[in-house]
């Protein structure tokens, strides 16, 4: 969701795009943080997941699709839209919504876990935490990325990382998943020429 | 979008669509404890309201405070337009006080317009309603509450039929929903007597009819308009009670509608008159809701209107 990925980007296969993430990698990173969460957690039955739309919303449906096998029980995942809590809104005409599902027990007291794509500059997850605000007082707050790519602007960190790609600031980070693209993969294509 | 709303008919499918669809993310605001969103922080809407109003103008401040943008209210009545300022002058001074948007209602058709094009103000402008021609955010807000009684709350509302009755020459709301509608794929069939209907009505994108008996049994949504008594310079029909009798809704004609149908009016009701008070309450009624769903429209208009970059350099989103 951060400017400067391509995660947007849908148009299939790029020439030049250098895997990085095969479909079985993100299967098994997404049963790994699963387990990562039930751990950290301490099996406690309050956690939420929340995605970031739009990728962040099926990596979460996934990731809760585990993490329910793991612990038993159906674990609440819904979706959060930044868009209105943007810094940048101002930099580019108006942009459409994306839809916000908060579980109908609410979030307050209970351990929500934000789930994007890929982490970037921070802004995006700077943005999703003043629209939980609005949303209610969740007891904790934790972030799971598929990607964590580096190159903060802002004193954030996840806590659950699926893989750690160090990049340069030139370079994009494409995630493809099959609900939305087709295919399951993660993507590093270089620097694309301004048009 | 453009960089204003002055009238339904420029608004394409697309654009009424995402107006409509924001709207709906929006709506969830309402059912939250905190009520608000930053995204206008720091803008400034001015409501400035020729006309009187209570509706239009309350939902118009509701929306923009929900978006945290400031608002300032300016209505003629104690104002420098009863010392004769001009429209130009008022425009001015608002431009002066540094308005991002000017929501704005006039008797005079058009006025709008004017207000967007003659390089008075930089900000955007949305009519709120002017004289008889357009009132745009009213028709999305009808076709908002529509789609979602009728067509599931997505799409367009292709399909539907949506029957309009009463005062129609004099009806603003009746011309931007005829478009706006007609954009959304609706069938719309106008009832009215002949006095009320404008001279060229027939080059609408809609049906029009004499009779009100006729059109309701395949009527999805009918909307009853405000017999505006003060636009009414000449008499348009006998008397009250016979254009009541004639085309006021009531509660055998109600019983005439399909089972799913839902009963609109745009406010404020002359109950009695062209809607009966049993109809207006009635469960098919859906006017108070259309009140509710105006706020979430309106937010989406201020939204798209004012949330992002201006909108001189449309090109650019495609990089």
């Amino acid at each position: 969701m951060d400017a400067g990925t391509t995660t947007q980007d849908s148009a299939g296969m790029h020439p030049g795009d250098k895997p990085v993430m095969s479909e079985s990698d993100i299967a098994r990173a997404i049963t790994r943080m699963a387990h990562e969460i039930d751990e950290r957690t301490t099996g406690a039955h309050d956690v939420i997941l929340l995605g970031i739309p739009t990728r962040g919303v099926e990596l979460a449906t996934r990731l809760g699709a585990r993490l329910s096998e793991i612990q038993g029980r159906a674990v609440p995942v819904g979706s959060l839209d930044i868009t209105m809590y943007r810094d940048d809104l101002r930099r580019r005409p108006a942009r459409a919504l994306l839809p916000t599902e908060i579980p109908a027990a609410g979030v307050d007291d209970a351990l929500v876990v934000l789930v994007d794509d890929v982490l970037y500059s921070g802004r995006t997850v700077r943005a999703a935490l003043d629209a939980l605000n609005d949303v209610g007082r969740p007891r904790a707050v934790q972030l799971a990325v598929l990607v964590d790519r580096g190159h903060r602007e802002l004193p954030i960190r996840a806590d659950y990382v699926g893989k750690n790609l160090p990049t340069s600031m030139r370079e994009n980070v494409r995630v493809a998943l099959a609900e939305r693209d087709g295919e399951d993969g993660v993507f590093l294509s270089g620097p694309k020429e301004q048009s | 979008m453009k960089a204003h709303l002055l009238s339904a008919a420029d608004l394409t499918r697309d654009d009424a669509l995402l107006v409509l669809d924001t709207a709906q993310e929006l709506a969830q605001i309402a059912d939250r404890p905190i009520k608000k969103l930053p995204t206008l922080r720091g803008r400034t809407v001015v409501n400035l309201f020729y006309e009187d109003s209570t509706r239009t103008r309350i939902s118009f401040e509701a929306a923009a405070k929900r978006l945290s943008a400031d608002v300032i209210n300016f209505s003629a009545k104690g104002s420098s337009v009863s010392k004769g300022e001009s429209l130009k002058d008022t425009a001015l001074t608002l431009e002066a006080m540094g308005a991002d948007a000017v929501v704005i209602r006039h008797s005079a058709s058009g006025a709008p317009h004017r207000l967007a094009t003659s390089g008075w103000i930089r900000g955007s402008v949305v009519n709120a309603g002017d004289g008889t021609h357009e009132h745009p955010t009213q028709a999305l807000l009808d076709a908002y509450t529509i789609r979602e009684h009728l067509a599931g709350g997505a799409g367009d509302l292709a399909g539907r039929r949506v029957t309009i009755v009463g005062d129609v020459l004099h009806s603003r709301v009746a011309r931007s929903n005829v478009h706006l509608l007609h954009t959304l794929g609706a069938q719309v069939t106008l009832v009215a007597p002949p006095t009320l209907l404008p001279v060229g009505v027939e080059q609408w994108p809609c049906d029009v009819s004499y009779s009100i008996d006729a059109p309701l049994p395949q009527t999805d949504a009918v909307m009853m308009l405000r017999v505006q008594a003060e636009r009414m310079d000449s008499a348009f029909f006998p008397s009250a009670r016979e254009y009541s009798r004639r085309y006021g809704l009531d509660a055998r004609r109600m019983a005439a509608l399909p089972e799913h149908a839902i009963v609109m009016h745009p406010g404020p009701m002359n109950r009695g008159m062209e809607i009966g008070s049993d109809v207006a309450d009635s469960e098919r009624s859906v006017i108070v809701e259309q009140v509710t769903n105006g706020v979430s429209v309106r937010m989406a208009v201020l939204y798209l209107l004012l949330g992002g970059a201006p909108l001189v350099a449309d090109e650019e989103e495609s990089a």
